[in-house]
């Protein structure tokens, strides 16, 4: 038997083979108890004073009264209903509505003029409770503040005593019930120690809630210490006590992370950004820029704002160093217009330095007012905000919860993150580690160079895209921001001036050749132009030489013809003689 | 203290419990020794009235209340300690 009981504990797959369960409406807590608290049994919620016990417990009554149609009782015994009734309007529950049949209040705070003499019991609120139970047909009850009501009794003894003629009651009456109790500060994490100690050793389920603060700044946590026969996540989840009750963050909710991929890219706003990334951030991407302080980070979110407005998607700006005017202001001066998105309300700015708080309380505004504002891009300036004093050990989780929950939403979130210049690790990582979450993760840095400084922008990494690896220099100017090429000279990078100077030492160079090769091909011109002229009058006095030549020929002839004609009249002439070809002839 | 006053107790109980028991006695044994013939007792038992302790407000068993003479007063407990009780009562200062 004991076996078998085991083996059904072990089992962690099958949650039907799990009792049944109360949801509580507490989203984040559902999820870590997969369901809620246990069905038609006992939990027991300890946690310091402000801890948020009696929230929890209403919103658990509130939620059963009105989704689940499971009327609830309340036993007050802290503070009188009317007041818990005033105190809980702000979360808007219209607890009033409730009150006619599906929510009864049983005030039992000992009133100031209760006399005491000698031991008493609970068997009279018990037999109150049960007919009012039975005439509403409850199926849930919460008391609150058991600790003020053992305190009136004597001895550990009767204490003990009435707690289980209580959880008695409770498993015979079938309610599920929660149970709230004080635990001193030094002992939230171990219940032992209390005088109801042995309660959680009782129920079926025992939650903490502890409420610390560090550096200040308030902390939540809420952790599941028992369930029986159940799982659950047994880490403290950090909690806020938010506009609407209660809301637990959950780290990771499987199934809806990565839910959406989509290959559609946005611009981020500067075309040659855009093309180093090889078109884009994707959609749905979230984008770290990191740099030390006035490396452009906010114009170059800026940027992304606008052409995000521009495309008419609703954007919510973030700013927690500056205020929204001041940013616009100051993005203008670089030909970012913000102004008329803002006035058409594509686009809504959020300065929120004033809100201080935890990590935890910043995560559920900004999730809040984005969803408020439908927001489809979202830029958070910076996002090292998220850990600054107080806050280092819950803003990893914050910074990761927020990426998880705007990939689920498919919203592009653009966050910046300053780097201590002094720290001067650069490639090192953010102080949030949110680059190892970020899809793509742009680097701006200064260089330092012949007596200016200069923005440098470079790719760390981008997921699925193709991405260039060269750095870029950053220009921002009245008409924009762009990326220019830069000169690498001899193993250095050149930038700014510098850059300028390379350019137009170029130019200069180029003109130089260019010229010089002009005049070269004008002394060659002219080089031919005499060849020219000498070849033509050599031809020239080549034709007169052949003219003579022929002359001469002609002389020639003629004149040995005049020669030989002279002979034959000679002989003619003398007679004496004939002539020699015709006697050849006679012959 | 007028001795003319006379008392109106309603004490409520829980069945036939040992504390309820203890409370009924302790009250029975204040009112005939101290107030004979000016006291009148009710008993309720909230398990069988339960209405009735709610419209009452209690919760705790026994309590007694002390209705009459005003104000109405309440006792939580076997009204054990009979001090306490007498001092409630007013009726403290007179030696036992």
């Amino acid at each position: 038997m004991r076996l078998s009981e085991n083996s059904t504990k072990s089992v962690r797959s099958s949650p039907d083979r799990f009792p049944a369960k109360a949801k509580t409406g507490i989203l984040g807590f559902d999820e870590i108890t997969g369901g809620g608290l246990p069905h038609g049994r006992t939990t027991l919620l300890a946690g310091g004073p402000g801890s948020g016990k009696t929230i929890f417990g209403l919103q658990f009554l509130v939620y059963g009264a009105r989704t689940c149609k499971e009327p609830g009782i309340f036993v007050a015994f802290e503070e009188a209903p009317e007041r818990i009734v005033t105190n809980f309007e702000t979360f808007g529950w219209k607890l009033a509505d409730l009150l006619k049949e599906k929510l009864f209040f049983l005030d039992a705070h000992p009133t100031p003029d209760l006399i005491q003499s000698g031991t008493f019991d609970l068997s009279g609120m018990l037999a109150v409770l049960g007919a009012k139970a039975k005439e509403m047909g409850a199926r849930r009850i919460v008391f609150d503040a058991m600790d003020i009501l053992l305190a009136l009794l004597p001895d550990a003894a009767t204490k003990r005593r009435e707690i289980y003629r209580l959880h008695e009651w409770l498993l015979a009456s079938g309610l599920t019930g929660l149970i709230t109790a004080k635990a001193a500060r030094e002992e939230e994490g171990s219940l032992g120690q209390q005088s109801f100690g042995f309660m959680q050793f009782m129920v079926d389920c025992a939650v903490v809630l502890n409420h610390r603060v560090e550096m200040g700044v308030s902390q939540r946590n809420l952790r599941v210490q028992k369930y029986r026969g159940s799982n659950f996540d047994e880490n403290e989840s950090p909690f806020v006590i938010g506009k609407s009750g209660f809301d637990v963050a959950v780290s990771r909710i499987l199934g809806r992370v990565d839910a959406k991929v989509t290959n559609e890219r946005v611009t981020s706003g500067v075309k040659r950004l855009d093309t180093m990334l090889g078109g884009g951030y994707y959609r749905g991407a979230s984008v770290l820029i990191t740099g030390f302080p006035g490396t452009a980070k906010t114009t170059l979110s800026g940027a992304f704002a606008e052409a995000a407005c521009r495309r008419g998607e609703r954007t919510m700006f973030i700013g927690f160093d500056s205020d929204g005017t001041e940013v616009i202001r100051n993005l203008t001066s670089v030909g970012i217009r913000l102004a008329p998105y803002v006035k058409n309300g594509t686009l809504r700015m959020i300065s929120a330095r004033t809100i201080t708080g935890s990590a935890e309380t910043l995560l559920v505004r900004i999730k809040s007012l984005a969803k408020e504002h439908k927001a489809r891009c979202l830029v958070i300036d910076p996002v090292s905000t998220l850990s600054k004093a107080g806050n280092e050990l819950t803003a990893h989780g914050v910074a990761e919860r927020l990426i998880d929950w705007c990939k689920s939403d498919l919203i592009t979130l653009v966050c910046t993150s300053l780097l201590d210049e002094m720290a001067g690790k650069v490639d090192a990582g953010t102080p949030l580690q949110v680059s190892t979450l970020a899809d793509t993760w742009i680097h701006l840095n200064y260089l330092v160079q012949a007596g200016e400084r200069n923005r440098g922008l470079s790719i760390i990494k981008s997921r699925g895209t193709e991405h260039s690896n060269q750095v870029r220099e950053l220009i921002l100017s009245d008409a924009g921001v762009t990326l220019a090429d830069i000169y690498t000279a001899g193993g250095e990078v050149l930038m700014g001036t510098l850059r300028w100077e390379r350019e137009s030492a170029e130019r200069v160079a180029g003109e130089v050749a260019d010229v010089a090769g002009k005049l070269k091909r004008v002394s060659l011109d002219a080089e031919e132009a005499v060849l020219q002229v000498r070849a033509k009058s050599l031809q020239t006095e080549l034709v007169a030489k052949k003219v003579e030549k022929t002359l001469l020929e002609r002389t020639t002839q003629s004149h040995a013809q005049e020669l030989s004609r002279g002979y034959s009249r000679m002989r003619e002439l003398r007679g004496a003689d004939a002539p020699t070809p015709r006697r050849k002839k006679a012959v | 203290m007028n001795r003319r006053v006379s008392f109106k107790f309603r004490l409520y109980v829980a069945g036939d419990t040992e504390n309820s028991a203890q409370a009924l006695a302790n009250l029975t044994k204040i009112c005939s020794t101290r107030l004979t013939d000016r006291h009148e007792i009710e008993i309720v038992d909230v398990f069988e009235e339960p209405k009735r302790a709610m419209a009452d407000g209690v919760f705790m068993t026994p309590t007694l209340l002390i209705l009459a003479p005003s104000p109405m007063r309440r006792i939580v407990g076997t009204l054990g300690q009979t001090k306490t009780v007498l001092q409630t009562l007013g009726l403290g200062t007179i030696a036992a």
